[in-house]
């Protein structure tokens, strides 16, 4: 994993480390002296990873939301992301071969095993924040999960990408609404939302970075190429920002290192909290 | 232990199911729904269902597939496999017309028409005028869309502005 040397890593104050919770625990820790990992594998802890640390950091507003109905939305879209992580990672698993399910994945993964992209794990923030992120990442989301269902060679990533592609459509014009309600509204809801704009957006880089194991996907004919969705997003993104009366940051240092195993201080904490009853009670089951 | 009631043709099957109903919206089977996607015999003589999710994150899946197997148990198949396929996707399209009744009659507008491909996402640029969702309870077209999330995954909250009533909608996708 030759991004992990050469990746920029998390914030200064959040370089991570690989004695965070379970990391002695993990089997397949990124190392240098283990043998690359398959990158069909590597590729699907992307994909789900993204959609469970989002889909819990939007089961955080659970009971906190605005209004009623804001909080059922934001429960719903949670319920469906990890929803998808259930079967993306189920899907590693077997592609895997080492008897991992999802749950092992999920609960039994240190933070440097984890693929998701750091935009995700950032903390919930206020509204605007959890609004503005969605956007990001749904906008991405919708090319990524369309591109998979008509081109990908794996068939149950397929199966599964044409449903997620139905969800993610209507995450998006939730999402987008939000965007423009908020930036198009007060002087306080603007400001709050072109911070998050602003917060959020050298996060973005990432998730169209494409290194050797997106190559291998896109040569086997497994995964879209990030390069040719970029354009289409930028699109997308500008036209609901100017519609929002929000700027557009100015492009510059964007940062990176999730998808190898590096993320900002926030991921350890959030996994701490997903994973301590299943570390705690190992193999228990809901009654 | 049931007795082992012959071989099943796919009628007799299909009427089985289609006493399973689902768990969120009790009006409609799960063969209405289009939740179920084929049966057959297996040469070992198991019956085999294939079901597939209506959301990702559907709850309901585990109770229907436990209530499937507990219906064909019941009518005395022991021996019952169910698969989970995802291709191709559900949509609402697959409710017909006698089950869009069903629900409207419960209280739930049928789904409308799917959202086309390119979605305007600017609400003011968004062309062609907004669908037309009957109240469910007075029939009134004057009703708004107020959340396209609501009490689970498939329904929306619309609200009626003849008659002051929320309700339901099962989303369209």
């Amino acid at each position: 994993m030759s991004e992990i040397s050469s990746g920029v890593g998390g914030r200064e104050s959040g370089v991570p480390v690989a004695h965070g919770p379970g990391a002695a625990a993990a089997s397949g820790a990124p190392d240098s002296q283990l043998p690359t990992p398959d990158p069909h594998f590597e590729y699907l802890l992307r994909l789900g990873d993204d959609r469970l640390v989002l889909g819990h950091r939007l089961s955080e507003w659970c009971g906190h939301g605005p209004i009623l109905e804001e909080d059922i939305a934001m429960a719903n879209i949670a319920l469906d992301l990890i929803g998808q992580a259930n079967l993306i990672l189920g899907l590693a698993g077997r592609v895997e071969g080492a008897g991992r399910d999802q749950d092992t994945l999920a609960y039994f993964r240190g933070e440097r095993e984890y693929r998701n992209c750091q935009l995700v794990e950032l903390p919930k923030g206020d509204f605007g924040f959890t609004m503005v992120r969605q956007f990001l990442f749904d906008a991405y989301d919708v090319l990524v999960t369309d591109a998979l269902q008509q081109q990908t060679v794996n068939a149950d990533l397929a199966g599964i990408a044409a449903k997620a592609h139905k969800e993610a459509r209507y995450h998006l014009r939730h999402s987008a609404a939000w965007v423009i309600k908020l930036g198009d509204g007060t002087e306080e809801s603007h400001a709050r939302v072109q911070r998050a704009l602003d917060e959020c957006w050298r996060y973005t880089g990432e998730l169209f970075m494409a290194d050797a194991v997106d190559a291998a996907m896109q040569e086997a004919g497994i995964a879209p190429d990030l390069a040719m969705l970029q354009p289409r997003w930028q699109e997308r993104v500008e036209e609901v920002v100017h519609a929002a009366t929000l700027t557009l940051p100015a492009s510059g240092y964007m940062q990176r290192g999730g998808r190898a195993g590096q993320h900002t201080e926030h991921l350890g904490y959030l996994l701490a909290e997903m994973q301590s009853v299943a570390r705690a009670f190992p193999g228990a089951t809901w009654g | 232990m049931t007795v082992a009631a012959g071989r099943p043709t796919p009628d007799r099957l299909y009427e089985i199911l289609d006493g399973v109903k689902d768990p969120e919206v009790p009006v409609l089977s799960v063969v209405e729904l289009g939740v179920v996607r084929d049966t057959r015999v297996a040469e070992d003589g198991a019956v085999e269902v294939s079901i597939t999710p209506t959301y990702s994150g559907c709850p309901a899946m585990h109770a229907i597939e436990a209530d499937i197997v507990a219906a064909l148990e019941e009518a005395g198949y022991a021996d019952v496999r169910v698969r989970t396929v995802f291709s191709p996707a559900w949509t609402t399209d697959w409710i017909g017309e006698e089950a869009r009744e069903k629900l409207r009659a419960y209280g739930i507008a049928p789904p409308g028409k799917r959202p086309s491909g390119d979605d305007e996402l600017i609400p003011l640029l968004r062309r062609g005028a907004p669908e037309v969702v009957p109240c469910p309870y007075c029939g009134s077209a004057d009703t708004t869309l107020k959340s396209e999330f609501g009490s689970t995954s498939c329904k929306s909250i619309r609200f009626c502005t003849s008659c002051l009533q929320p309700f339901e909608q099962f989303k369209a996708i």
